[in-house]
């Protein structure tokens, strides 16, 4: 590969509660994340994937170990440079789009850029243009009650990508669609991989949706049982 | 930035329409009563300086009797004041304008059919000089009227208009108690005092005519004296104690057996009360306000709660807190200062209508409007933050989680 890798899992571990309560979410997790990949996270419920998953979007510290991100030691930082490492760096999907209601689509895609202080003028420029590359135009005055749950998340992807971050962190991002709607997002985050290397970690527990990631992870019990890269069909 | 924060804020308000106006009212019921008190209490402070100048101004007051002191118990025999006081101020008191004797008593006034219970006072022309009143119509006394004791009098505005409706009083034989007597000129019109009394509901007469037909003795009531304008009355009021104790023979190891009462200190005093007493009202109308911040605290405390996720999203996508902590801020800033300015809408409005209702001057300080304006503010942002710093220390993770 020759690049440095993105992401750095060194003997991660992350536990919740004391003594006989004590959860183990991650156990001794080492793993490394390419710039430029795009990987699925999966595992049953209490596999240790969300911790894994709100530790590499800067959410969340290890108990123990190192996490990397970008060269430095994330898992160190308080609050607020972890803040700033967010709002520099990382793009968020959830499931649920977390939209702000009764705002409008592009103001929602503008939101991250008020946290930079960009101008009000920049600000609408950039989220008109990322609204534009999710196929969102003429959207952009409608709240998220006026859209539908496929459009609602596009414009949660717009929100995404419009500080142009190095990676883009997604919790079950197809987790409310239906299929079609769940494909048409899937073949939107794999072009923003492609075309812009945009670095994606997805957690899904869905194998149809895992299919678009180039790499598989899967979690159980707070340790990493399987990594498989796919196989480029020539 | 903050201007972008502003309008999110207001946004948020109107969203919420109702629930924000519930929670203003507390900041506007308590801005509008201390400003509604202030206003009011500053124009009745000024009402009752103008009530006491009307008495007349750098006005003294000669009487018989000691002060009244508290707890001093009824006095022995007072021995009343004389011409023998009149002529020794008129001739040795220096620095004054004016100095008159006054008798007065009231007695029931009657011309035709109608009539009328009025205070009838006896003494002569520098009475009107003494107490700033001018003759509107007709004359004063004439030197020989005053001397003579000649039944002609003066009336107020309430006696004319008692008896004369519109028509001209001049030249009238009016019946005051038993005897007649012919009305020369017409006094202009004074109001109601501050102890709301007619002013004008007067007849004045010689003093001599006074004393023989109303009174029956020689006794005179009070003395006026009004000092000139470059002599304080302080200084005439020492003066006036001086010749006073002089004619009366009261030597140095007895106490006076007059008072003199200097209507300039008295109006201050009262001022001063009058200004005591709304500063205290204010103070209790400033009492709301403090609950009227509390109500801000709740309600910002709820917004919270509401808003969690969309904290957790703001967090996410990189606020820090100190972005969290402005914004909730401001909200309860903005909340709170929209109150003061309803508040203060109102309080002034108030403040309006009760001094057409109480005839007190409408007197609105642009410092107590910016003392509440200020202090509102700092109400939102006392009480908001509290509210606004747990939104901003929320788990970003668990925010998220949050439905």
């Amino acid at each position: 590969m020759g690049r440095a890798p993105l992401i750095v899992f060194d003997k991660v571990w992350k536990t919740y509660g004391q003594g006989e309560a004590e959860v183990r979410a991650l156990a001794g997790i080492d793993l490394e994340i390419g710039q430029g990949e795009f990987v699925a996270i999966m595992g049953p419920s209490g596999s240790g994937k969300s911790t894994a998953m709100n530790i590499v979007g800067c959410l969340d510290t290890p108990t123990s170990g190192r996490y990397g991100f970008m060269g430095t030691d994330a898992g160190r930082l308080d609050r607020n440079r972890r803040a700033a490492l967010r709002n520099l760096y990382i793009g968020f999907v959830f499931q649920g789009y977390n939209l702000l209601p009764r705002t409008t689509a592009a103001e929602n895609v503008e939101l991250p850029l008020i946290y930079r202080g960009v101008s009000a003028h920049e600000r609408r420029a950039l989220a008109m243009k990322a609204l534009a590359e999710v196929g969102l135009e003429g959207r952009e005055h409608h709240t998220p009650a006026e859209l539908s749950g496929g459009q609602q998340q596009r414009v949660a992807i717009a929100r995404a990508i419009v500080t142009r971050p190095t990676l883009l962190v997604a919790d079950e991002p197809t987790g409310n669609l239906d299929t079609a709607r769940s494909h048409e997002i899937m073949q939107l985050l794999t072009r923003l991989n492609g075309e812009y290397g945009l670095t994606i970690v997805m957690v899904t527990h869905e194998a149809d949706i895992a299919v678009y990631a180039g790499r598989t992870i899967a979690f159980r019990d707070g340790h990493v049982a399987s990594d498989t890269q796919k196989i480029e069909a020539a | 930035m903050i201007w972008e924060t502003v309008r999110l804020a207001l946004r948020s308000v109107r969203r919420n329409a109702l629930r924000s106006f519930l929670t203003l009212l507390g900041i506007v019921i308590g801005v509008a009563a201390v400003i509604a008190m202030l206003t009011i209490g500053s124009g009745t402070t000024a009402k009752v300086k103008a009530d006491i100048s009307q008495l007349g101004s750098n006005l003294l007051i000669v009487r018989a009797g000691r002060p009244p002191a508290p707890g001093s118990g009824p006095q022995q025999t007072i021995r009343a004041l004389g011409e023998k006081e009149v002529a020794a101020l008129t001739a040795h008191l220096e620095g004054v304008r004016a100095v008159s004797p006054a008798s007065q008593k009231q007695v029931r006034v009657v011309f035709g059919t109608e009539s009328l219970t009025s205070s009838i006072t006896g003494t002569d022309n520098a009475y009107l000089d003494a107490r700033d009143w001018k003759v509107a119509s007709g004359r004063p006394f004439s030197e020989s009227e005053v001397r003579g004791g000649i039944n002609v009098c003066l009336i107020g505005e309430t006696v004319r208009q008692q008896f004369f409706g519109a028509g001209d009083p001049d030249g009238a034989a009016i019946r005051v108690g038993r005897m007649s007597c012919k009305v020369i000129g017409l006094l202009e019109p004074k109001g109601y005092s501050g102890f709301g009394q007619d002013q004008d509901n007067v007849v004045l007469m010689p003093l001599s005519a006074f004393q023989r037909r109303i009174a029956g003795n020689r006794d005179i009531e009070t003395i006026y004296v009004a000092a000139d304008d470059t002599t304080p009355t302080q200084v005439v009021q020492t003066r006036i104690e001086d010749i006073m104790r002089d004619t009366r023979r009261v030597t140095a190891d007895r106490e006076d057996d007059f008072s003199v009462r200097d209507m300039t200190q008295v109006a201050d005093a009262m001022a001063s009360a009058t200004a005591t007493m709304t500063g205290m009202l204010g103070a209790v109308a400033g009492v709301s306000l403090l609950v009227g911040g509390i109500g801000i605290m709740n309600i910002m405390l709820v917004s919270v709660t509401e808003r969690t996720r969309e904290i957790g999203i703001r967090l996410a996508i990189g606020a820090h807190e100190k972005h969290i902590l402005v914004q909730f801020l401001v909200e309860a800033t903005v909340l709170s200062l929209l109150g003061g300015l309803i508040g203060i809408a109102i309080g002034l409005a108030l403040a309006g209508a009760a001094s057409l209702a109480l005839s007190i001057p409408f007197a609105p300080s642009l410092a107590v409007v910016l003392l509440a304006v200020g202090f509102s503010a700092l109400i939102g942002m006392v009480f908001g933050f509290f509210p606004a710093l747990r939104g901003a220390r929320l788990d970003p993770i668990e925010a998220l989680r949050h439905e």
